[in-house]
């Protein structure tokens, strides 16, 4: 009998993320990386953006949006380095990076969207 | 007490394995394409990243905020941005085209063509898109 692993709760977090990856960082990254900078469309102010991400529906929407994509990404990221570089023997060494960096990025939101 | 299978005893020699080229996704498109959407996480990452660094910005005060979008304006910024971009378009395209073949979906025995399963995804990424523009964009 092989032993229970938590596989599943990991990839329900990675499908979950991909999904709102897929629908949703798209539209931000094509604004804030791409048609502000070249200046394609005028960017909001700093007060308007600034009211919009202080709105309780907005810090829950953002929460979101900077934590389940960072999940879909550990996940993905550690079958590819394990695949793609053949490098299973450092199982660990990879689980804490990807894991341990996602985390981090959704301590750093929840901080940021409580502090805003 | 029984041996791990891939350990030699004497009556289990030692599997014959090939060994796979690091470069293996590279010898074909197939495993090119895949390894270039499993990649698109990277770009996920990245992007969640921006918008940590610009939430911090809006944090810190109007200073910041400039600041970050001038950096956002260096070209290196720019070139990445629009790297990631298309990884990003990769990763959703990639990703509503699974759905069907993940969920067979039947209707009056008959298998629903792919395209139609897929499609609600499209409308729902056009929806979800002109939506958060028009929070970000819309006049006060």
């Amino acid at each position: 009998m092989s032993k229970p692993s938590n596989e599943g709760f990991f990839w329900l977090l990675f499908s979950a993320g991909g999904v709102v990856a897929a629908l949703l960082i798209p539209v931000h990254a094509f604004l804030f990386g791409v048609a502000f900078p070249l200046g394609w469309i005028q960017p909001p102010t700093y007060e308007k953006l600034l009211v919009l991400v202080q709105s309780p529906l907005a810090k829950l929407y953002l929460l979101v949006l900077c934590s389940l994509p960072l999940f879909h990404w550990a996940h993905r990221f550690r079958f590819t380095l394990y695949d793609g570089l053949q490098v299973k023997h450092l199982n660990e060494v990879i689980f804490a990076f990807c894991y341990g960096g996602a985390l981090l990025g959704t301590v750093a939101g929840l901080y940021l969207v409580v502090k805003l | 007490m029984s041996a791990p299978a891939h350990s030699p005893t004497e009556f289990h020699p030692r599997w014959y394995r090939e060994r796979v080229s690091t470069y293996w996704w590279m010898g074909s498109w197939r495993y090119l394409k895949f390894i270039l959407r499993e990649l698109s996480c990277v770009a996920v990452a990245w992007s969640v990243g921006m918008t940590l660094f610009l939430l911090r910005a809006l944090l810190r005060g109007p200073d910041a905020y400039a600041h970050f979008m001038h950096r956002m304006q260096a070209p290196g910024m720019i070139g990445l941005n629009l790297i990631a971009f298309t990884f990003l378009l990769l990763h959703t395209v990639t990703w509503f085209n699974l759905a069907p073949r993940a969920i067979p979906v039947r209707f009056g025995g008959r298998r629903v063509p792919e395209f139609m399963v897929a499609a609600p995804n499209y409308v729902a990424w056009v929806v979800a898109s002109v939506v958060v523009g028009w929070f970000i964009l819309r006049k006060p």
